[in-house]
């Protein structure tokens, strides 16, 4: 019983760092119909910038919430403009394109900020500094650090802030607007550039608190690790229904406990034939079950007929 | 500037028939002759690469089939050049002690991978665009998590590590890995895998292009722009889709069986996620569904990262005098800018078909 607890509560703060992530893809296809392949980059190169920013300022002797909210800002300052220049540089030129093109320049994008992070942060492993206080809260026989229960109630806080934004703001009703129809929205007054740049910027931050959170989490980051955590995220957002923001936020800590309760359960359940490094397969192959059943995602409203 | 000029000179080719036959004469020698004018200048590194890039000419053609023709966007195409290979390299190396001949190995590589390739094909027909790329790249990760983890309970795949010692491939009693004796020439290992690589390549675009404007062929063209219109007129969308996912993957498989008798060696890291979208990016860069266009970017996408390879250490060397930056991480920088420029200056791709070229223009007016 007290695995399977332990198992919900990795998964819970696995999935919702998967949400954070997925909310900025899923943002972007929904206003734009792409696939911002370069997304999963963006949270690397918060997780970086954080981690480099609270290095510096780990023996400053002030308190270490303040150091990795001051880590969280930079991170958040460096991602909304690399994700704002994205946009402008790979992404705007190519809005009239065929479909495939901007998909080019993102996984493009995608190599070439993989590459800049090696050239300024090396192939090693950088370890988060062990500032913040940690206590363990005993729940049902598992164990929850205060690290992971600030996870989930953060995550959650930003995601119910972004819904509000959405949903109850002029610039969230702009940008539903400009995901409902672009031209329309345009002759109704909607500068749909502006909105498109901003849609960016909101990811990106995401991606940053993310970044922050993962490493945070797993004590290290690395020049690599934006690449299969934006695949996961990506599923999530898929998983969801892509293009719509509850739908990422489900998917994204569906996919979360999946895959911490398969990597528990796997072995028992194959008699021992498969065992927890087939995490990914699991989770990819709920993704295309999911597709093949009900291929709009969980609470996508319509068929994808787009090519 | 030079796009008129470019149909008129193919005109010229099709109605003078002796012009024609000079320039396939001409391209001939310059293709028989590449081996070995590369080997003596440039040396044996570079006809590695001029060998691979055959390989993945022949994975960007079997892709285009897919991508190009029929319009369905798979990110996991990778995954049937790994069966291809493992096949391969299960029943021709000291791994289960089998050694079976090429003949027989190469055509049940396609067999598989085609029969792989339905199997994807069979659950994902009604999936469309973005939805198909997640589905199929899923497919590609699982085949080579598969791969890498099929080590226990029993040892099939040799997990992580990968099968090694892998034969050769021997073509009626000569095996291509030494020298050969031919008339008195002497010809080379890497020279041999060359002809062999471009009789098949060859062979590829010769059934692509017969492909492309036969019925199947039209049809395929037909379901991308338009699926409706297709099943409308006639058009078999389910049986002619799952074809294109068929043909598309035993090009795939051919390739990977060559490519594991080639290097002698396959593991699970060969066919990763990267693997997938560069053959993917040689069939957009390249001119999506036009075969010359393919076959360009095939070649620019293989040489590209092999020049900035060999340039970044040594131009670094010659202007600060030392080696400031990384030239592994610089020549991927450099590759992802190339990516992103010329698909900015040239969205439908450096060669796109006519067609496309003209819905293209008449799109962005």
């Amino acid at each position: 019983m007290d695995i399977f607890v332990q198992q919900i509560i990795n998964g819970l703060v696995l999935g919702s760092i998967y949400a954070l992530v997925a909310l900025g893809y899923t943002m972007v296809y929904g206003i734009m119909g792409l696939i911002n392949f370069a997304h999963g980059e963006v949270v690397m190169i918060g997780a970086m910038v954080a981690i480099t920013v609270i290095k510096l300022l780990a023996d400053s002797g002030l308190p270490g919430v303040v150091i990795v909210l001051i880590g969280l800002f930079a991170a958040a300052v460096a991602c909304m403009a690399v994700g704002f220049t994205i946009e402008r540089v790979a992404y705007r030129p190519l809005r009239k394109a065929p479909k495939l093109a901007p998909l080019i320049t993102a996984i493009g994008v995608s190599i070439v900020l993989q590459n800049v992070a090696m050239l300024v942060w090396g192939r090693n492993y950088h370890s988060f500094p062990p500032i913040l206080p940690t206590s363990q809260h005993e729940i049902l026989g598992a164990t929850i650090t205060s690290l992971q229960v600030a996870i989930v109630l953060i995550a959650a806080l930003t995601m119910a802030g972004l819904m509000l934004l959405v949903h109850r703001t002029r610039l969230g009703r702009a940008m539903r607007a400009t995901s409902e129809n672009p031209a329309i929205a345009q002759l109704m007054g909607v500068d749909i550039d502006r909105i498109i740049s901003l849609t960016f910027v909101i990811g990106s931050a995401l991606a940053a608190l993310a970044g922050l959170m993962v490493s945070a989490n797993y004590s290290i980051a690395h020049y690599y690790m934006g690449f299969i955590l934006g695949l996961k995220a990506f599923t999530a957002a898929v998983l969801g229904g892509i293009g719509n923001l509850a739908g990422a936020m489900l998917g994204g800590i569906l996919l979360g406990l999946i895959e911490s309760l398969g990597a528990g359960y796997i072995g028992d359940l194959t008699g021992g034939f498969l065992g927890s490094h087939y995490q990914d397969v699991f989770a990819f192959f709920v993704l295309i079950c999911v597709l093949v059943f009900r291929p709009s995602g969980l609470v996508g409203e319509k068929v994808a007929e787009r090519a | 500037m030079n796009a008129p000029t470019r149909p008129i000179f193919f005109d010229a080719l099709r109605r003078n028939k002796s012009t024609a036959i000079a320039a396939t004469v001409a391209l001939g020698i310059v293709l028989a002759a590449l081996p070995f004018l590369i080997g003596s200048h440039l040396g044996n590194s570079w006809l590695r690469i001029l060998d691979f890039a055959l390989l993945y000419i022949m994975l960007a053609l079997g892709l285009n089939i897919v991508v190009g023709f029929a319009g369905l966007l798979d990110l996991g195409y990778i995954a049937f050049y790994a069966v291809g290979a493992y096949l391969y390299a299960l029943l021709a190396s000291p791994h289960f002690g089998l050694h079976l001949p090429v003949w027989l190995i190469i055509p049940a590589g396609a067999a598989l991978s085609g029969i792989f390739g339905v199997l994807l094909g069979a659950p994902t027909l009604r999936l469309r665009g973005d939805y198909l790329a997640i589905v199929t790249l899923g497919f590609g990760e699982i085949v080579r998590i598969f791969l890498n983890n099929l080590n226990a309970p029993i040892n099939i795949t040799n997990g992580p590590q990968g099968i090694s010692g892998i034969d050769p491939i021997r073509l009626g009693g000569v095996t291509l890995a030494k020298p050969i004796d031919f008339l008195g020439i002497t010809v080379p290992s890497l020279h041999a895998y060359y002809y062999l690589f471009l009789a098949l390549a060859l062979l590829i675009v010769f059934i692509t292009i017969r492909l492309e404007n036969s019925r199947i062929g039209r049809a395929w063209v037909a379901i991308r722009e338009d699926e409706i219109a297709a099943k409308a007129c006639g058009i078999d969308t389910r049986n002619i889709k799952l074809l294109a996912f068929a043909m598309g993957a035993s090009f795939g498989g051919v390739a990977g069986g060559l490519f594991a008798g080639f290097q002698a060696f396959v593991s699970p890291e060969s066919f990763s996620l990267m693997e997938s979208v560069m053959v993917l990016c040689m069939v957009v860069l390249g001119g999506m569904g036009n075969i010359p266009g393919v076959i360009l970017g095939g070649v620019l996408l293989t040489l590209l990262p092999e020049i900035f390879r060999h340039g970044a250490g040594p131009v670094q060397q010659a202007i600060f005098g030392k080696v400031l930056l990384d030239p592994e991480a610089l020549r991927m920088l450099l590759f992802g800018l190339a990516l992103i420029v010329v698909m900015l200056y040239r969205p439908a791709g450096l060669w796109p078909s006519t067609t496309r070229r003209r819905e293209f223009r008449g799109d962005a007016a």
